[in-house]
């Protein structure tokens, strides 16, 4: 019983010294992304969260403190990828309904995907993984940090708001996909069928409450209704006209974005971001005006029809319009450098520097409606962080060390030096798999000779 | 004494008119002298010269140095405080044969079947691809056409991104075979291990193709064979021609050197192995694994094309940093590379993935070099293009910084000594929607 005590008590304080370990980041070049550059400065980090930022000798290093020296060094806040289908299991589509808004990203995560590993590598720490794009309304989309081997639920951000994915223009009307053979096309076929599905999705929400309203108060009444059946499309279509579900729309043509735009009008819900939203320099006044923040890539374009007017100075012309514009990825490749799509930004349409490296950082924490505690190195927000070797932007630069609420979750230096020792103990582990089968061979031919 | 063409002559005369293309296009005449001053001049193959001059007239460089006499009628751009280096290479696009990837009537790639020997990638470039201007303004001047798709893909093309006709265009035709070296297929869910009998299937399927390119190259020996034979005396009896084995004539005999797409160990061990048994001059292209072959490609001198370098690690277990540090690997080792986009869209983005080897230790010069310098050696063009010499095309851009970082702006282009106008598609819808009321 002794014994158990000491444990327990041994736990508690093992744990207490987790919650106040201390770090700090000395001597570094800290791009705060909102309050400017400091030239030398310190990062001192207290349970995961920013303690304090400042000029060296500004800020107080506690004693004790797990010290990182980042001399010649940048830190700039982890970047945000607001369009990932990183550690997704399977696929990314629930393919087989025009709305399958019902389904669920957050099902089908796989923790173990490589890729996450990666992302941290080039600095990414959190990202939007969404539903693909095959149909109209697609799966609920989820929020995550690239814990990687924490365990999944560790991954979850625990304000982080719901999302859903939508999707316009060839991919959901299956514009480069053919069936096969006896099984019929899918409805919608056209962007008029896209915005049928949209509408009618709304529309039937809308009864659904209706219904529910209906039962409610005959209830109230003291009548002893039959309530109605539950719905679980219906109940997400009813949370995102509540407000309770983010849309992030996925879009290439200027003619579908403001679609969307009236729909959502009409029907009264809320787009958070265009996803893609290749052609939105073409109409990035209605879409600023609309309040709708636009998440695009800068290089990729002609690989479809709706993608041939595509230019890299998409983010630049949104951005100077007034959209909240964001660089993102759609590709587990991308991920790891998107540092450098923000520096594209500046070569194509002239963002500032500044401007620049908001695209990748605090600009997708504000569409995600994380910006209380990502996107920016300020005190009070999450320590998620990635010190580089030289100036983000420069394509001579790589990332150096990544921390996640003031862990260590990348480290150059470890990996270089876990390669060996990881490599020695794959070939033990396939030696002894191979032994194994060979003596599972021997043993079976024994059997036989016996038998 | 008058000698009928043979078959195999007829052979070499299609090839040379190809081949043979003027290297300056447009009416060299024409062509205005131009003079950059007091520019930092990178030539690549020697030091960078502050304040110093290029000239150059006629489409060809003329003089390139600290102090160098500028002709009077010359053109004179002052280049203060700006750089000027050969225009980049990219050795491995599919640049003119593809405008939009999901638009089958826009994409001329791959032929049908597995072995399209004679399937010429000259042949079908669109000069007026909106392609070209988007990859020639960000500094890309030349590039290696490639036909994809089968096992023998076709015959590559060396391009500068410019002309008014495919044939302007072409500097060098072919540069190379094309060959995607057998592999053997891995299971339908990537790292998953198949069933015995999937296995068996595949490595079934992989040696047939492997037999395919197998016999098809030893016919083609036989035919070059054959044509010699006839070539050399007239009693021999005539038989038809066949475009297949003709197009394989110069493969077999070394002539031409295969373009050998091989990315994991096994799989360009074997094609190496393979192309010893032919005897096939072999370059290697992707070559994900590079580093564990070194001494098989150290005592072939086997150049390689690595790329895209920006790109994921081809295993699970890979080091997150397999693709940007191979270069390193190469250039420590002495062996010749150069470096790919792989890419048709994207070409303008070939300076930052030989940036991205850089930023993990190979020296920032080489990694100019290996798309300028090194593609050129190795396409046997580095008497017209590569570098900023006396007497190569004035393949020539001006740039506010290193072109290798993002940052950088292109601000003037020029190839074969015209001035390329520093727009494209992409540009003009800018210009028109930054203006629109």
């Amino acid at each position: 019983m002794k014994n158990v005590k000491w444990i327990l008590f041994l736990l508690l304080a093992a744990l207490s010294a987790h919650a106040q370990s201390v770090t700090a980041i000395r001597n570094a070049t800290i791009l705060t992304i909102t309050k400017g550059t400091i030239d030398r400065g310190t990062i001192v980090i207290r349970d995961g969260k920013i303690a304090a930022v400042g000029a060296e000798g500004s800020v107080t290093v506690p004693a004790g403190a797990t010290v990182i020296d980042a001399t010649g060094k940048y830190v700039m806040p982890g970047i945000i990828d607001t369009h990932s289908h990183t550690a997704v299991e399977g696929s990314v589509n629930e393919i087989s309904l025009p709305n399958s808004g019902m389904v669920r990203i957050s099902d089908a995560l796989d923790p173990y995907d490589i890729s996450v590993y990666r992302q941290l590598a080039g600095g990414t720490t959190a990202a939007l993984v969404l539903h693909g794009s095959a149909n109209a309304i697609g799966g609920q989309s989820q929020i995550l940090k690239w814990k990687w081997g924490r365990p999944l639920p560790d991954w979850f951000i625990p304000d982080a708001p719901r999302t859903i994915k939508f999707a316009l223009g060839e991919n959901p009307k299956s514009a480069n996909f053919r069936p096969p053979p006896g099984v019929e096309r899918q409805y919608p076929a056209t962007r008029m069928g896209v915005e049928e599905v949209i509408r009618k999705s709304f529309v039937d929400a809308r009864d659904y409450l209706a219904r529910w309203e209906e039962y409610e108060s005959r209830r109230k009444r003291g009548e002893n209704p039959v309530p109605p059946r539950r719905d679980l499309l219906m109940e997400t279509m009813a949370d995102i006209l509540r407000g309770r579900i983010d849309v992030h729309a996925h879009c290439y043509r200027s003619d579908e974005i403001m679609m969307l735009i009236r729909l959502a009008e009409e029907q009264g819900f809320r787009i958070r971001e265009f996803q893609h939203v290749l052609e939105g320099y073409k109409v990035a006044r209605e879409i600023a005006a609309a309040g709708i923040g636009a998440g695009t890539f800068i290089d990729w374009w002609g690989y479809k029809a709706e993608a041939y007017d595509a230019i890299p100075h998409n983010v630049a012309l949104m951005e100077k319009n007034g959209v909240l514009t964001s660089v993102n990825s759609d590709s587990d490749e991308l991920a790891r450098h998107l540092n450098q799509d923000a520096a594209k930004a500046m070569k194509y349409g002239g963002l500032t520097e500044e401007e620049a490296l908001r695209t990748c950082t605090i600009n997708p924490a504000r569409q995600l409606r994380l910006d209380h505690r990502l996107g920016s190195i300020e005190v009070g927000k999450d320590a998620d962080l990635a010190i580089w070797n030289g100036h983000p932007l420069s394509t001579y630069s790589r990332v150096e060390t990544t921390l996640i609420e003031g862990e260590v979750y990348f480290d150059r230096a470890r990996d270089l030096e876990a390669r060996q020792r990881l490599a020695t103990e794959k070939r033990e582990l396939l030696k002894k798999e191979e032994e194994q089968q060979a003596k599972e061979k021997k043993g079976a031919k024994e059997e036989k000779k016996n038998g | 004494m008058v000698r009928r063409a043979s078959a195999l002559a007829l052979l070499i005369l299609a090839a040379a008119s190809l081949s043979a293309q003027s290297v300056i296009p447009n009416n060299p005449g024409k062509k205005p002298a131009v003079a950059i001053r007091n520019a930092t001049i990178h030539p690549v193959t020697s030091a960078p010269i502050p304040n110093g001059t290029i000239v150059f007239s006629g489409g060809v460089i003329t003089a390139v140095g600290a102090n160098v006499a500028v002709p009077e009628h010359a053109t004179v751009i002052d280049g203060t405080g700006l750089s000027v280096y050969p225009g980049l290479i990219d050795s491995g696009t599919t640049l003119g044969l593809t405008e939009i990837d999901s638009v089958p009537g826009t994409v001329d790639i791959a032929e049908i079947g597995d072995l399209n020997p004679n399937a010429m990638a000259a042949v079908a470039i669109n000069p007026h691809s909106n392609l070209i201007p988007v990859s020639r303004i960000n500094g890309v001047t030349a590039a290696i056409t490639a036909p994809q798709g089968g096992l023998i893909s076709g015959q590559d093309a060396l391009i500068q991104l410019a002309g008014w006709t495919p044939q302007e265009m072409v500097v060098k035709a072919p540069v190379g075979m094309h060959i995607n070296f057998p592999r053997v297929r891995s299971a339908p869910f990537g790292d998953q291990p198949q069933d015995e009998e999937a296995e068996k299937e595949a490595r079934k399927s992989y040696r047939n193709e492997i037999e395919k390119l197998r016999e098809i190259l030893r016919d083609a020996q036989a035919y070059a064979k054959a044509a010699a034979a006839r070539e050399r005396d007239r009693s021999v009896r005539r038989f038809d021609r066949d475009l297949l084995l003709e197009a394989l004539v110069p493969v077999v005999e070394g002539r031409l050197p295969v373009i050998m797409h091989a990315n994991l160990e096994r799989d360009i061990r074997a094609a190496i192995k393979f192309a010893d048994e032919m005897k096939l001059k072999m370059i290697l292209s992707g070559g994900q694994d590079v580093a564990k072959v070194i001494p098989e490609l150290e005592s072939r001198n086997i150049p390689v094309i690595l790329g895209p370098i920006l790109a994921l690690p081809p295993r699970e277990d890979d080091p997150y940093d397999l693709l940007f540090t191979n270069a390193k690997v190469l250039h420590d080792n002495g062996i010749r590379f150069a470096i790919q986009s792989a890419n048709s869209h994207d070409v303008r983005n070939l300076p930052y993935h030989a940036a991205a080897c850089a930023a993990f230790g190979l020296p920032k010069d080489v990694a100019l070099k290996a798309i300028t310098i090194f593609p050129a050696e190795i396409f046997g063009v580095a008497d017209k293009m590569g570098s900023l010499e006396p007497g190569k095309m004035a393949n020539v851009i001006v740039t506010d910084g290193d072109p290798l970082e993002i940052r950088t702006t292109v601000r003037r282009v020029y190839i074969a000594g015209e001035e390329i106008p520093m727009d494209s598609h992409q540009t003009l819808l800018y210009e028109k929607f930054r203006q629109r009321p």
